[in-house]
Parts: C-alpha cells; sequence; structure tokens
C-alpha cells in the first residue's frame, strides 16, 4: 500500500502543474520589474488564465500535500500574481479622461450635501465678516493676518488700496509665471489640508471654511466702505469662483470623511471610513486641478486685465462653466 | 526573544479572500520596515527636487521669473505625487518599499484602486508633516501658541505619527482612510521536491513506524533536509538517532539516505491518511 516506484501523489500533481507555475513567475517577475503593461499583448492575455490555473492548484496542493515549501511557494505565487492581476493597471491617459469626465463630477454630485454645508459656512463667514467690519473697523485686525494684508487694512489710503486692485501694468510675465505658480501650490496645500482634517471629526474644516469667510467678508467691507467694492470683487472673482469652489469642494470631502468617522451607519466605523474616505479623495483630487487652473488664472489674467467689465465677463464665463461642468458632465455614464 | 519574534510573526499574519474565493495568507509589513521605506523615499526625493532646482537653475539662468514658477512647480509636483505616481504605477509599491520589500494593498483583498492610493498619500500632510512642522518649527503652524495648546498638540502629533504601533493592523491614519494595507510583498522560490528520490527505495517502514510523527514533525524534518549551512551534517545525526530509538528501526543505512526515505514514506503515509479525511497534527494527536 506503500507509494510505489510512480512516487507520490503530490509529487506527480506538482509535475503535472509545474511548468504553468513557471511561466506565470516568469511573467510576474517581468511585471514587476518593467511593470504590467511592459508585458506583450499575447502574454498579457495569459496572465490571468495562468493565475486561475495556479490558484486551483493551491487549492489542490493544501488539500493533498505536506510538502511545505510547496504550499508556500504557490501562496507567495498566487499572491503576487494576485496584486498584477488586480494592482491598479489602468493608463494613467484613460485614469485621467475617466476622472475628469465622469468620477469627479459624480462625486461632487453624490455629496451634494456636504459641499452645500462647507458652502454656506463659507458665505456665514463672509457675511458676519463683512458685518462686523463695516460697523467697526477694528475688527479688521482680528480677521485678517497682518502679513497676507501687506498693508490693505483700514489705515490704507484710498489710493493706495486702488493701486493694489489695478497694478498689472508694468510687470514681466515671467514674474507672473512665479506669482501664479507660488499661488497654486499655496492655495492646494490649504485645500489638502482642509481635506486632511476631517479625519479630526470635521470640527477644524469648518473653522478652517469660517475663518476664510471671515477675512473674505473683513476685506470686502473695507473696499465698500471706500467706495471700490465693485472692483474688489472684479479683482477677486475671475479667480476667485474656481478658487472658493476648490476650497469648499475640500471642506466638503473633510466633511465626508468627518460623517463617515462620526456616524458609521451599516458598516464599522474602519470599513465605512475606507469606502467614504475613497470617495472624498476623488474630490479633493479633482479640486487641486481647479486650484492650478485658479492659480493660473489669478497669477495672470488679473495682473494683464485691468478692466472691470472684463474681469466681470470672465468671473460669469468660469461660474457658468463649473455650473455646468457640475450639473451635467458625466451623467449620461451613469445607468 | 526568539519566541516574541515568532509571537509578532503569527499576529502579522492576515487571510485575505482573493475575488475567486481562494484564501491567501499574507504578512504585514513591519513597523521598522515601514519607516525605512519611507525615510529612503524622503531621501530620493530630496535627491530630485535639488537636481530638478539645479536644472531649472541653470536653464533659465537663475531668473527669478520663470525659473521660480517652475522650479516652485516641481517641487510641488515632487512633494504631493511622488507616492502617488509610483504607487499607482508599480501596483502598490515606490523605490523605498520595493528596496525594504513591502507594497500596499486593499486591505479586503479587492483590486487597489488609485484614488485609494491617492487618499493614503494626500493624508501624510496631517500624519507627517504637521507633526514634524509644529513639533520642530511651532511658529510656521500657530505662532504665539500657549503652553497648554502646544501640548495637546504634541500629544496629538506623536499619537498620529506613531498610529500604526497602537492598531493591530499597522495602519497609519491614510491607510484606514484608503482601506490599504502594507504587507511583505511574498517571495518564496520552489525548492526540488523532496519525495522525489531517483533510486530504488531500500528501507522499509511498517504502519506502526509511520504512525509515530505527525504533519508537524514531518514539515520539521523537511526544514532539516533543505538546510544548507554547515550545522546540517551533526543537526541531522542527532535527528537520526532520535528517529530510530523513537520508531525501533535498525537497518543499516546512512543518515542522509536513512532522513530521506523516512521523510518521503512518512509524508505518503500522511498524504494517505490526508485523503481520508485525517489530519494528523502532530505526534500528540491521533
Amino acid at each position: 500500500m506503500r507509494g510505489g516506484p510512480g512516487g507520490l501523489r503530490s509529487t506527480q500533481f506538482r509535475k503535472e502543474r509545474e511548468g504553468a507555475w513557471r511561466e506565470l513567475e516568469r511573467l510576474v517577475e517581468r511585471a514587476e520589474k518593467s511593470g504590467v503593461r511592459s508585458l506583450p499583448a499575447q502574454q498579457l492575455a495569459r496572465l490571468p488564465l495562468l493565475y486561475r490555473a495556479t490558484l486551483s492548484s493551491l487549492s489542490v496542493a493544501r488539500a493533498i500535500s505536506l510538502d511545505r515549501n510547496l504550499v508556500e511557494y504557490l501562496e507567495s505565487l498566487c499572491a503576487r500574481a494576485y496584486f498584477c492581476v488586480y494592482g491598479t493597471t489602468r493608463s494613467l491617459g484613460n485614469a485621467v479622461s475617466g476622472f475628469f469626465g465622469e468620477r469627479f463630477p459624480a462625486a461632487v454630485r453624490r455629496y451634494g450635501w456636504h459641499m452645500a454645508m462647507a458652502g454656506l459656512f463659507l458665505v456665514l463667514g463672509t457675511l458676519v465678516g463683512h458685518v462686523l467690519v463695516a460697523r467697526d473697523p477694528d475688527w479688521y485686525y482680528v480677521f485678517v493676518d497682518e502679513g497676507l494684508a501687506g498693508g490693505r487694512d483700514p489705515a490704507a489710503t484710498t489710493e493706495f488700496l486702488r493701486n493694489g486692485l489695478y497694478d498689472g501694468e508694468g510687470r514681466s510675465t515671467a514674474r507672473l509665471g512665479a506669482f501664479a505658480s507660488f499661488l497654486f501650490t499655496h492655495n492646494a496645500r490649504v485645500g489638502m489640508f482642509a481635506f486632511a482634517l476631517g479625519f479630526v471629526a470635521g470640527i477644524p474644516v469648518y473653522l478652517l471654511l469660517f475663518s476664510t469667510g471671515l477675512m473674505l467678508g473683513a476685506f470686502s467691507a473695507l473696499y465698500a466702505s471706500r467706495g471700490l467694492g465693485v472692483a474688489l470683487w472684479g479683482w477677486l472673482l475671475p479667480h476667485g469662483i474656481t478658487e472658493l469652489l476648490a476650497v469648499v469642494l475640500c471642506g466638503g470631502a473633510g466633511l465626508i470623511v468627518a460623517q463617515a468617522l462620526v456616524f458609521p451607519g451599516r458598516h464599522t466605523r474602519l470599513r465605512n471610513l475606507a469606502i467614504r474616505g475613497r470617495e472624498a479623495g476623488v474630490v479633493v483630487l479633482g479640486a487641486i486641478a481647479m486650484l492650478l487652473v485658479a492659480g493660473l488664472i489669478e497669477g495672470i489674467f488679473r495682473q494683464l486685465v485691468t478692466s472691470d467689465t472684463a474681469r466681470y465677463l470672465v468671473a460669469q464665463a468660469t461660474l457658468v462653466f463649473w455650473a455646468f461642468y457640475f450639473l451635467r458632465v458625466g451623467r449620461e455614464a451613469r445607468p | 526573544m526568539t519566541a516574541a519574534v515568532a509571537a509578532e510573526g503569527k499576529s502579522l499574519e492576515r487571510r485575505i479572500v482573493t475575488p475567486e474565493g481562494i484564501p491567501l495568507r499574507i504578512e504585514l509589513a513591519r513597523a521598522g520596515d515601514r519607516a525605512g521605506g519611507f525615510l529612503l523615499d524622503l531621501l530620493i526625493q530630496a535627491v530630485v527636487m535639488i537636481a530638478l532646482i539645479l536644472i531649472v537653475g541653470g536653464a533659465t539662468d537663475g531668473d527669478e521669473g520663470w525659473g521660480l514658477a517652475f522650479g516652485l512647480l516641481a517641487v510641488f509636483l515632487v512633494r504631493s505625487f511622488y507616492f502617488i505616481w509610483f504607487e499607482i504605477r508599480w501596483q502598490g509599491r515606490t523605490p523605498g518599499k520595493r528596496v525594504v520589500g513591502t507594497r500596499v494593498m486593499d486591505a479586503t483583498g479587492g483590486p487597489l484602486r488609485s484614488e485609494a492610493v491617492v487618499v493614503r498619500n494626500l493624508m501624510r500632510e496631517i500624519e507627517v508633516w504637521l507633526p514634524i512642522t509644529f513639533l520642530f518649527f511651532p511658529q510656521l503652524v500657530w505662532p504665539d501658541a500657549p503652553g497648554w495648546a502646544r501640548l495637546l498638540f504634541s500629544v496629538w502629533a506623536f499619537v498620529f505619527l506613531l498610529m500604526p504601533l497602537f492598531n493591530r493592523s499597522r495602519l497609519r491614519v491614510g491607510d484606514m482612510v484608503a482601506g490599504t494595507i502594507v504587507v511583505v510583498a511574498p517571495r518564496a522560490v520552489l525548492l526540488p521536491d523532496l519525495g522525489e528520490t531517483a533510486s530504488e527505495a531500500t528501507c522499509t517502514f511498517t504502519n506502526e513506524q509511520l504512525s509515530v510523527y505527525g504533519i508537524y514533525e514531518l514539515q520539521v524534518l523537511e526544514d532539516l533536509l533543505r538546510r544548507t549551512d554547515p550545522g546540517r551534517r551533526d543537526a541531522c545525526a542527532a535527528v537520526e538517532k532520535q528517529i530510530r530509538r523513537k520508531i525501533g528501526f535498525e537497518g543499516d543505512v546512512k543518515t542522509d539516505r536513512f532522513l530521506r526515505e523516512f521523510y518521503r514514506e512518512l509524508r505518503a503515509h500522511l498524504e494517505r491518511r490526508m485523503l481520508l479525511g485525517k489530519r494528523k497534527k502532530d505526534k500528540h494527536s491521533r
């Protein structure tokens, strides 16, 4: 009854299947070294087949073989192939077009209420800031950081404030490039920060949005008091619509994370956090791209164009564009 | 010491179920490996940034306009997208992770999605950069912070930085939000089958003799036979003596030969029993 010259069942099993394992191992090695997409089409088509065959070998081996090295090898090979088959395999170009064409606007629509909440806090902050500073200019110093104001405070002359809004002429475009780049990187970091703060239950997100609003309101009250209200908004809005929208989206994304933490719903807290966190991440990534656009408008366009009419036209155009984008784009693609 | 390491090894093991329904054993990466990989990645980032600044500076003759613009943008891109880019391109690996042999995967075993990669890396902002900035340059974050705030913040910073040590799955905050885990990249080699013998069997064992040991002993014997270090000879001799005494085997065979044949026969015996649904775990079980 002992294993005859034919050998053990498990040895025979290994002999029959080893070729496929070795082939898979070679494919996986190559994919690990230079990416799944470096495989020729024919081998790429073999990959999932070999992977499933090896998985079935693994379950057979677990049932019939006591060769520990064999089972460990199969386990590790399956895991490596699994990473190749189920890793992030989409090409970057596809991912980008799929992202902006569908996933980003769809995620924003799905979490419309979160975005609205974030927007509400920004608007509330602006109103409060405006009213308080309009009544008593001393509040201005509380809301606006001295470094950020750069001398634009209630003590400044109207002339100085006006020049600040229209001082674009005479700047070299190269300077503006640096300025735009700086603004973008700065704003993008603020946006990422707003999102990351969501993990601390969201209260800092509200604070951040509210204080941004306060600052905005303080500015508008100051300029309005000198009869420069229209000019200020013309200065702010061409890029501000895009930028503030992006900040609101980041804040809203932070709130998604916060909600997932505080009210986990049907899943466990950790699982829920993972699900919502990824969707919030889509929003933040899109918002960062928006901030790039805003930085370009702010750094270059605003400094070169000083006519109020042109500024308001551009502001309106961006508003219409984003409204269309978030309300319509990618809707057809969903069932 | 060894026991502690072994215990940790056990607690770091996770089972994931592939979409095909087959469970796979996965080992979580150790905190030290992760820190090492991260530091290595930081170093690479720093080198790339410096190189970029030098190139841009050289190409634009230090012109503070476009040079500064591209420099700032380049640094921003490297700093924010280094991890994201590599983890998407290389299925959850970065150069640093490759060196220390770890990788990112979906915690439930599903495909690793690009947004998960993005999220886990954006979280670094508050997890690593904010605490470090606050610990070393508190003026940048909150000028003139009162003492209590500083204390509170330091505690918070440490909780975030050391989060992977506080939970069983070694998750950092980014992993929690993205639903990912960091695991040891599997790497096992298929060795020759010990059950294969070139020559005819010279020893015969009775069923009673083969019923003494179980699967655990079989696999210890497998490890011994696969050893290649100089201590193998002595260990083999000792094990042979022990087995001969235990099963009462008298035949005159060389050590290596005896052990190989005993391994083969024992494996055949236990595998047959396994087919009948009886797994004899070790020598104590029936």
